[in-house]
């Protein structure tokens, strides 16, 4: 007779492809590299944290994304989160706004104010931000193609404010590589992009030198199907085609590491999560000490905002959402992350209602004011599992990071389309383990409602009055302004965009003469030409 | 019926960048043996018109994330009706909010597939109504 044998334990692999065990004890801390990149909060290599006191200090900032309508509305909107207690602004636009088109084009109808507040002028900022304290609430701008017109438009607003731009903070998304990749709002072709994006980071050194121009996003690589290693690696290495921009024109690393940020997604396991963003801290780290000599710390920081999460929300069930929020917000506060911002429970849907924007904030303050999760710096820090677990997030980046690199590096890959390919494939995976119940999601394809009921998701209206009303705005501005400055402006643009000159400068003309974003964006079109999307499978 | 594949164009109207959805239908339907012709992002409705046409497709589907969808199928009927294409398999999915739904089957568009739907629910329903 056979002796009886122990039921196998199934085996589990987390997303970004590391075995998980059922117990972790020292011996496989020691396995996968020990203790030595651990450290302390505050000092290299910063898996501990960036800051010595973290959140007992200062708690994170919190930046719910906000945005829609004309700017009126959106200024309304933002007056609510800050009274709500929210910290920070991060700026919406409409998609034309996003792809460079004024709200007159025809290519811009029915979109005007659809997903995000529209935006033609420097007018349009200066009603969108009145009333509003730039240095008390600090503005990030979700903007990338049209990234570099509307950081001018942000200095342009804040200086005719009153404010000195060399002591401004902000930060503007400015990740044009992510955009090829998902999300999509590019326009001009992939090496003008980036030398757009170095125009910024060179700007900003020189004249803003405490603004952030970039923030770099693993995020939307995560929303369209890399694994958490992947996310985190892959931006690692778009971070580091900015620098190496930055670089070739002459500026010192530690003149504008220290101002790259990032934007990193939270939906997932929770572990692997926290270990994702503590092995990151250090991997990048080391990157920016040992291949870029860095020597100041905070050119070492990994800044980060830890957020969103709508790729893990769910259509059915969506008060559910509240739930996942909840943990997703868990995520972020355990990860040590500077900022952080939750998708409402209705976003899968909808733009949030000011009733689901205040339930995600309020889970944010939840966790300061109840949970205790200011009170210590990364509290996870020594247990066998996250240190095993956090030691393997690396080497799964760095393995992921040396492929990208024996392949012909990121720039390339984004340009010929085999990173979209990489991970539109994964999402078609994904999807298959969702639709078959391998991958499990509560109320999807387990635990679902007999019957759906009638869901407490109260849809956004789209105003067509509002639409027109920008139109209208736009077409007063062009009346009014001094057109044969706007000229010049546009004149100088086109021929410093030629001369393969900073752009910054004569954007920076061109907003406050009142150009529009149309105007200027096809200045620089007709430089840089537009980006063909390759369709590759 | 014919022995060729059915032929798919999939198109990602106007300006919405959302295309992760598009693309896993698109390698659903080329593993379920269809030809699909995916237009990639920022199609206008006369470019979505037009390819139908010269491609010669069974099923005309669009992908929309970004809640642009009834201006652009009201743009898209009348052009879709004037190339003779109203015997073609109209198809939508993506973010649709179930009120619209009425509407979106007076615009022509027989099948609707909100997010959430099943891969394997969009490739039955094609096969099973493409005439």
């Amino acid at each position: 007779m056979n002796a009886p044998q122990k039921p196998e334990l199934k085996k589990v692999i987390n997303e970004s492809g590391i075995e998980v065990k059922p117990l972790y004890t020292a011996a496989d801390v020691e396995a996968s590299g020990g203790m030595e990149m651990v450290g302390e909060p505050g000092a290299y290599p910063f898996t501990r944290g960036i800051h010595r006191e973290m959140y007992r200090k200062q708690p994170w900032t919190m930046r719910q994304y906000a945005g829609f309508g004309n700017p009126q509305e959106s200024n309304q909107r933002f007056k609510y989160l800050i009274a709500n207690g929210q910290t920070g602004l991060n700026v919406a636009f409409d998609l034309p706004t996003q792809i460079g088109l004024d709200s007159d084009d025809p290519l811009a109808e029915g979109e005007i104010g659809r997903v995000g507040m529209s935006i033609d002028t420097l007018r349009d900022f200066e009603i969108a931000f009145d009333g509003i304290d730039l240095k008390k609430i600090t503005v990030s701008l979700t903007i990338n193609g049209a990234a570099a017109i509307l950081i001018a438009m942000y200095l342009a607003m804040a200086e005719k404010r009153g404010y000195d731009i060399r002591e401004l903070r902000g930060t503007a998304q400015n990740d044009i590589l992510k955009e090829f990749i998902g999300r999509g709002t590019w326009i001009f072709p992939v090496e003008p992009s980036i030398r757009l994006v170095g125009d910024t980071i060179e700007y900003c050194a020189k004249e803003a030198p405490k603004y952030t121009p970039v923030s770099v996003c693993g995020y939307h690589i995560r929303e369209s199907g890399a694994t958490p290693a992947q996310e985190m690696a892959y931006a690692f290495c778009i971070a580091k085609a900015y620098a190496d921009d930055a670089i070739k024109r002459g500026l010192p690393v530690d003149e504008f590491a220290g101002r790259l940020s990032y934007n990193f997604n939270i939906f997932g396991n929770i572990f692997e999560q926290v270990c994702k963003f503590r092995a990151g801290r250090s991997l990048w780290a080391k990157i920016m000490k040992e291949q870029y000599g860095a020597e100041k710390p905070g050119s070492m920081w990994l800044r980060m905002i830890a957020a969103g999460g709508g790729g893990g929300l769910t259509f059915e069930q969506p008060e559910v959402n509240i739930v996942r929020g909840a943990y997703y917000a868990l995520i972020s506060a355990l990860s040590g992350t500077q900022t952080m911002a939750l998708c409402s429970y209705d976003e899968a849907y909808t733009i949030p209602t000011e009733y689901s924007a205040r339930i995600s904030l309020r889970t944010m303050q939840l966790l300061i004011e109840e949970m205790g999760l200011t009170e210590t710096v990364d509290p996870l820090a020594g247990s066998f599992y996250v240190e095993t677990m956090t030691n393997e997030m690396r080497k799964k980046m760095e393995e992921i990071m040396a492929e990208v690199d024996a392949q012909g590096g990121i720039v390339k890959m984004v340009a010929d389309g085999t990173i979209q390919a990489k991970v539109s494939a994964q999402a078609y995976q994904m999807q298959r383990n969702i639709d078959s119940g391998v991958f499990r999601k509560v109320g999807v394809n387990c635990y679902r409602n007999e019957k759906e009921e009638d869901h407490p998701v109260e849809f956004h209206p789209y105003n067509e009055e509002d639409a027109r009303h920008q139109i209208e705005g736009l077409q007063k501005i062009r009346a009014e302004r001094d057109n044969a400055a706007v000229a010049a402006a546009l004149a100088e643009l086109r021929a410093d965009a030629a001369a393969g000159r900073n752009v910054m400068p004569a954007l920076m003309k061109a907003v406050k003469a009142y150009a529009s974003v149309g105007e200027m964006t096809k200045e620089l079109v007709n430089v840089f030409g537009r980006y063909q999307e390759p369709i590759r499978f | 019926m014919s022995t060729r594949p059915i032929k798919v164009l999939l198109g990602k109207p106007g300006l919405d960048g959302h295309d992760q959805g598009a693309k896993v239908v698109a390698r659903a339907m080329m593993d379920a043996g269809f030809e699909v012709i995916y237009t990639g992002l920022r199609q206008t409705p006369e470019q979505i018109a037009r390819i139908a046409l010269e491609e010669d497709v069974d099923v005309i589907s669009l992908s929309s994330m970004a809640g642009s969808h009834i201006p652009f199928c009201t743009k898209l009927k009348p052009l879709l009706e004037a190339n003779g294409l109203t015997d073609k398999l109209w198809v939508i999915g993506g973010n649709l909010p179930a009120q619209d739904h009425d509407a979106l089957r007076a615009l022509g568009f027989k099948g609707i597939f909100p997010s959430g739907s099943k891969l394997d629910a969009i490739t039955e329903y094609i096969r099973s109504h493409v005439k």
